[in-house]
């Protein structure tokens, strides 16, 4: 691996690491569940006892935070907040 | 009727304004019982416009304005029918609820739908019935049809055409997806999007402003700029009742049924 791609994919990591706690922060404060309790592997459907409907309250809003559009389609099969934020950083 | 409180509704009038409000369990999915009541709302339209300006549909649902046809009624309801008298129902439900629809598109006073929340399927096409739709930031618009097997079928793409160009149309109907209140904005579908839960004070005050004007050339003002589809809306009906028979659409009601999800059919 080169120098360049290396850097570049530490450059990615860290930005995602970066998106993954913006995410995380953002579910615990809008559904009321305390930040520490959360970690990027967790489900979030059951880690935040929500429904596909509150999970669509949560995809707006994060659209709105990283001001991106995500197809809700994209989250299929997706439960995990690293996942999620994976997906968004593909907008970004 | 000047004001009316139902089962699934309820309209009142003030200062110039009719105001509808949508409030049926658990995010106002329109059934029998909703349609009956809309229609009791359009019949009573004629005279209610005589001493209004504006009309302002709402909902008072927390999860939403509306999240379409009530799928788990129209599923119970074909269970002990045979295929011919399945089919004579869909079609009564669909020319009835067109007829609502109508009534709504070609009222003789400004319309504003007032949204917030889940805005699907047949909740959309109440929205696109109307000349305006103001949008709380958290609305959210789908057309999930084709995951059933099925279009939309209260009249949602002619009037999706009569609004949008038709890759946007093609985009929202083949993939299904949801779009957020701003970007249904940048599209030209929403007029104003307004912070989470104002979108009744917003329509409101849009209302207040629509009445300042001559009631009459408004009239003739939206006769001209606002075509009513209506052969493109009979052909909707047709199709819809096309599909609605094939195998995969029952399969696809069961399995929304069966799920104890609030929105079984997205990802």
């Amino acid at each position: 691996m080169s120098r360049e791609t290396c850097v570049g994919k530490y450059r990615n990591m860290t930005t995602l690491e970066k998106t993954t706690d913006e995410v995380l922060g953002l579910a615990a404060a809008h559904f009321k569940v305390p930040r520490e309790q959360l970690s990027p592997n967790d489900d979030f459907f059951k880690k935040l006892a929500i429904n596909s409907l509150q999970a669509l309250d949560l995809l707006t809003r994060l659209e709105q935070h990283f001001h991106i559009e995500l197809p809700d389609y994209e989250l299929q099969g997706v439960s995990d907040f690293r996942t999620l934020a994976e997906r968004i950083q593909s907008r970004l | 009727m000047r004001s009316f409180s139902g089962k699934t509704l309820s309209w009142r009038t003030a200062d110039g304004v009719i105001e509808l409000t949508l409030d049926r369990a658990p995010c106002n999915e329109i059934g029998t019982a909703t349609l009956g009541e809309l229609e009791q709302f359009a019949d009573a339209l004629g005279s209610l416009t005589e001493e209004s300006h504006a009309l302002i549909i709402s909902s008072a649902r927390t999860e939403g304005f509306c999240a379409g046809a009530d799928l788990r009624e129209l599923y119970r309801g074909l269970q002990d029918l045979r295929p011919a008298a399945r089919l004579a129902g869909v079609r009564d439900f669909l020319e009835r609820i067109h007829g609502v629809m109508n009534a709504l598109d070609e009222a003789p006073i400004a319309t504003i739908a007032a949204v917030h929340g889940v805005t699907f399927g047949g909740g959309f096409e109440l929205a696109l019935a109307c000349d305006l739709i103001v949008a709380d930031k958290m609305t959210r618009f789908c057309f999930p049809e084709l995951r059933l097997g099925l279009i939309p079928g209260f009249g949602g793409i002619p009037r999706l055409k009569r609004d949008l160009g038709n890759a946007t149309v093609r985009d929202l109907l083949f993939t299904g997806r949801s779009i957020h209140a701003t970007k249904a904005q940048s599209l030209g579908l929403v007029s104003q999007v307004t912070g989470e839960g104002d979108a009744l004070r917003v329509a409101r005050a849009t209302a207040a402003q629509l009445g300042k004007f001559d009631r009459e050339t408004a009239t003739v003002a939206k006769r001209f700029i606002k075509p009513i589809p209506r052969e493109e809306l009979r052909r909707e009906i047709d199709i819809f009742c096309e599909l609605f028979m094939r195998p995969a659409v029952e399969a696809g009601l069961r399995k929304f049924v069966e799920s104890t999800d609030a929105l079984p059919y997205l990802p």
